[in-house]
């Protein structure tokens, strides 16, 4: 199996030398407030997504999972199952076609499809395909399991303790801490005039988006076409044919409209290779759709973290030393829940270490969740940073400013490409009216307002591989084949954009194809806020590529040079000369030929700098002294994220982000039963994900719009991670001015609110 | 729990009558979904918590996941296939595709069903209201802030019986 773009050590190269196009020097199309091109299929009811395809003839398949902790299975007996009406196929791991090695480490598999050493609640036992889902599920009821339970652990203090439940041979902890560097710390603590330290926590997030996951398999022969709610349909494709022992060419992925994944899609999970060989033992297409409450325990989660970050700083607001101890837990099988980065790399600071470990418990497996371990370290580090400011005697907006970086110090001291840190701050700031907010306490009643503010940086840049092809039509018209998802967040409607600026084509006469390994071109999926800056080049490369044909083929119509004419409004001119012209319907090149096909790939990324897109949020809040209840009047987010490419979806972004770090920080949190092993609260009603109540009116979204044209060739950098970091510091930051109280525990729930404020009364 | 005995119902979807024979343990959201095509209802959790499967019936929204067709019978069902007439989009469909209101677009449906029934009720809803309403539908894309202004947007032009175009402030940003 294959490892997900995020775990690769060597950078991927384009499929060949890219030349890197000049900048726009302005713009028509690009950066305008646009709809999307999709939006009539995503209001209408008419968009197809996987769960509403049904095949003629299509089983429906379901998956018996393990209920307990840690359990060995003794025996499957399939015996009534395999008699129940409408069943068609059982699957389990005495079948050899399942024998299919899973859970990866450098050194190789540790677990396999139907591993019968169950190491959490939810791992797969056995799956059934039958006529109808009723009756896949009463088949599921019908196998009979003997386990063997084993003694089990939740918390990742007690799992690294000695004696601790074995989940993996060899120990608890996955192997090796990483430990990260730079100048001394303890001569950094020495110089330093104040010096803050603390632990802090977080809780598991599980990212729920509103689609469950789910594929749809279907053979042809030995060829398999899978339809699948994926962010990336080209590493499905890969772990697939891996899986299956198949080459690529035999493996059709199909991806186009999804229901949002923020990282639990990244990779493909069991349920999608379990769906392909029922499909081929019955030589019926299969449809595997898990359930809500399913997709809780075993599609990932955002691990918790226990973050120790000791800082110090002197009274002119240098800071001098940080250090950090990051532990997290990943869960049953291989993962990282570092968190890191930031601590090294936010900030101005020469003496800096990091160590983190981490280790496993009896739960399901983490997996990259929207920006992964960044909102974590933003909830401890941007915590110290507005203590360090009040111990100095700044304020946090200035304090922050003391201590902007121009050059990556994690990366090799390397400059950044752009850093829009400092705008994010300052605009963001005074958009806020962050003065009059911090000035002096509010009370209304028994609620007390205060304001906060927190910033952020996020790790992925994006660059290539990826490959565009744009053809041009002899009527005009123009098809856009990219191999991108569009998960969401607008990708298709961008793109659109960019060839639209680059041909002068209308944005209803671009036919985009995309997300389908059958028919498209390779792209890394679509996470990691990386698909804009990775793919919106190639798109102009290709687009560009048509465009140099056209005007060749215009010179040689009009008899002039090829650096003569341009491309305007449909026609091609000759500078200087009014009268020689012709229209792009009308050049005998295109007519000849009927098409005009281009094909772009992704420059590389400049290799002596870094690139990494910024932000900062401002909250205000008003905190119940009786009921520890928060309501969250305001967020301001302000990001720097290059050029804005459409107004319209990147307020969608960092709304979007915004909302998600409000249940981070509010309300999220995965609760395993210490007793049981098992999560009491796998559904939306007991784990609450913000709602419509939860989100303050007054949300504003600031763009620091400053194209980065040394990174690539459309100056854009990632946005829908970064908005998603810095807020639920931000509201604890705001709570702490509101009531003098820090809370270091995500979420801050009003029941350990009201617990501290009970104590800070007790205390007087 | 899957049976062999099937009921016959007679549903009006979408203004239309049809007779079909459905296994009693079916949902409404099944039917809707699985025997008649309509599948811009979407699933999102089956257990009555997210909205994602909201349908009107006389006008109310209601959880088809959680409702049985033969309690529905003799009733007006409508789902979001029925919401554009005359070849036009609703003009909650055109605020909501006007605004980025629907992001991924698995919620929207529902959405768009429970602002048709608020709208219905009230031709100048506030925020509150708005909220209110819209409460018992989950997003987790797009932070519901685009969806009141899309609502907004929507009344304000069915009151005025025209397009307005979006404020400045809505579409740049505050
Ligand atoms: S699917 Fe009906 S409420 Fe979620
Ligand atoms: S738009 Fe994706 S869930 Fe609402």
């Amino acid at each position: 199996m294959r490892k997900p773009y995020f775990l690769l050590k060597t950078p991927p190269t384009t499929p060949e030398p890219a030349e890197k196009l000049a900048p726009w020097a302005e713009t028509t199309v690009v950066g305008k407030p646009l709809p999307r091109v999709d939006a009539y299929e995503r209001v209408s009811g008419s968009a197809v997504y996987a769960l509403d395809l049904f095949l003629p003839d299509m089983l429906y398949a379901a998956i018996l999972r393990c209920p307990h902790a840690h359990a060995i299975v003794k025996k499957v007996d399939t015996a009534a199952a395999t008699k129940m009406p409408g069943v068609r196929a059982v699957l389990t791991d005495s079948d050899t076609e399942a024998r299919i090695p899973w859970y990866f480490t450098e050194k190789g598999p540790t677990s396999r499809l139907f591993d019968p050493h169950c190491r959490y609640e939810g791992e797969e036992i056995a799956a059934v395909a039958a006529e109808t889902p009723h009756q896949a599920a009463d088949a599921l009821r019908a196998i009979v399991v003997e386990y063997e339970e084993l003694p089990f652990v939740v918390d990742l203090d007690s799992a690294l303790k000695p004696g601790a439940p074995l989940i993996h041979e060899g120990g608890n902890q996955v192997e090796g801490t990483l430990v990260y560097e730079r100048g001394d710390i303890a001569k950094g603590f020495a110089d330093a005039e104040a010096i803050v330290e603390r632990t802090f926590r977080t809780s598991c997030e599980i990212h729920t988006p509103m689609e469950v996951h789910g594929s749809v398999a279907k053979w042809d022969g030995n060829r398999l076409t899978v339809w699948d709610t994926t962010q990336g349909v080209f590493q499905v494709q890969q772990s697939l044919a891996d899986a299956l022992r198949l080459p690529l060419s035999n493996v059709r992925v199909i991806g186009q409209y999804m229901g949002g994944g923020f990282g639990s899609k990244l990779e493909i999970s069991k349920h999608t290779v379990i769906a392909a060989i029922l499909a081929r033992k019955t030589a019926r297409p299969v449809k595997l759709f898990i359930s809500r409450e399913e997709s809780f325990l075993c599609v990932g989660n955002r691990p918790a973290n226990t973050m120790s970050l000791k800082a110090g700083v002197r009274k002119d607001g240098t800071l001098t030393a940080m250090h950090l101890i990051n532990r997290g837990a990943v869960g049953a099988y291989p993962g990282w829940a570092g968190v890191g980065s930031q601590v090294a790399d936010l900030y101005t600071c020469a003496h800096v270490r990091v160590e983190e470990t981490c280790g496993h418990i009896n739960a399901g497996q983490e997996r990259a969740f929207r920006a992964p371990g960044f909102p974590q370290c933003s909830w401890a580090l941007e915590q110290v940073m507005d203590e360090l400011a009040a111990a100095i005697g700044l304020d946090p907006v200035e304090f922050r400013l003391t201590s902007i970086p121009v050059v990556s110090q994690r990366q090799g001291g390397k400059p950044y490409t752009s850093t829009g840190l400092r705008q994010c701050l300052v605009e963001g700031a005074r958009a806020f009216g962050w003065d009059a907010a911090r000035g002096g306490h509010r009370r209304n009643g028994p609620w007390l307002r205060g304001a906060g503010v927190a910033a952020c940086q996020w790790g992925w840049p994006g660059g290539p591989p990826s490959t565009v092809i744009v053809r041009y039509f002899a009527d005009g018209s123009v098809s856009l084949n990219m191999g991108a998802s569009d998960i969401g967040t607008g990708t298709k409607t961008i793109m659109a954009m960019v060839v639209a600026e680059e041909l002068g084509v209308a944005l209803d006469r671009i036919q985009i194809e995309h997300a389908d390994t059958g028919t498209t071109q390779y792209a890394t999926p679509s996470g990691g806020s990386k698909t804009v800056p990775s793919d919106s080049p190639a798109v102009r490369a290709a687009a560009v590529a048509v465009k140099r044909k056209l005007l060749a083929m215009g010179a040689e119509q009009l008899e002039a040079a090829e650096d003569e004419v341009v491309l305007k409004a449909g026609e091609i001119l000759v500078a200087g000369s009014p009268d020689k012209k012709v229209r792009l319907a009308e050049l005998e090149g295109l007519m000849n030929q009927q098409v005009v096909i281009g094909v772009g790939h992704r420059e590389q990324n400049p290799l002596d700098k870094v690139t990494k897109p910024f932000g900062a949020q401002f909250a205000e809040v008003e905190v119940n002294e009786r009921t520890g209840e928060v309501r969250i009047l305001r967020l301001l987010g302000a990001h720097d994220s290059g050029r804005v490419m459409n107004r319209l979806t990147y307020q969608n972004q960092v709304f979007g982000g915004m909302t998600m770090g409000i249940g981070f920080g509010m309300t999220e949190r995965r609760v395993l039963d210490r007793q049981t092993g098992k999560m009491v609260n796998s559904n939306w009603h007991d784990y609450k994900i913000p709602t419509a109540m939860d989100v303050p009116a007054d949300l504003t979204c600031v763009p620091i719009d400053v194209p980065d044209n040394e990174f690539n060739s459309t100056g854009t950098k990632g946005l829908g991670e970064p908005a998603t970091i810095p807020t639920a510091a931000a509201i604890a930051n705001a709570v702490y001015a509101a009531t003098g109280i820090r809370v270091t525990d995500a979420p801050i729930n009003p029941t350990q609110l009201a617990s501290l404020l009970a104590d800070q009364r007790k205390r007087g | 729990m899957s049976s062999l005995s099937k009921l016959r119902v007679r549903l009006r979807v979408n203004g239309e009558e049809h007779e079909m024979l459905v296994p009693v343990e079916k949902t409404l959201l099944e039917v809707l979904r699985e025997d008649m095509g309509l599948t811009g209802t979407k699933h999102g959790c089956e257990l009555g918590e997210c909205g994602a499967c909201a349908v009107l019936v006389d006008g109310k929204p209601v959880l088809s996941c959680l409702a049985l067709p033969v309690e529905l019978e003799g009733h007006e069902i409508m789902t979001v296939e029925g919401l554009a007439a005359a070849g036009r989009m609703h003009p909650l469909q055109e605020a909501f595709a006007d605004l980025g209101a629907a992001q991924c677009g698995y919620c929207t449906p529902g959405f768009l069903l429970a602002a048709k029934s608020l709208l219905e009720q009230s031709s100048d809803p506030t925020r509150d209201e708005i909220k209110d309403a819209l409460a018992g539908n989950l997003c987790r894309c797009t932070g519901y802030i685009k969806i009141y202004e899309a609502v907004e947007l929507a009344a304000r032009r069915m009151r005025s019986g025209s397009e307005t175009a979006p404020e400045q402030a809505v579409l740049y940003g505050r």
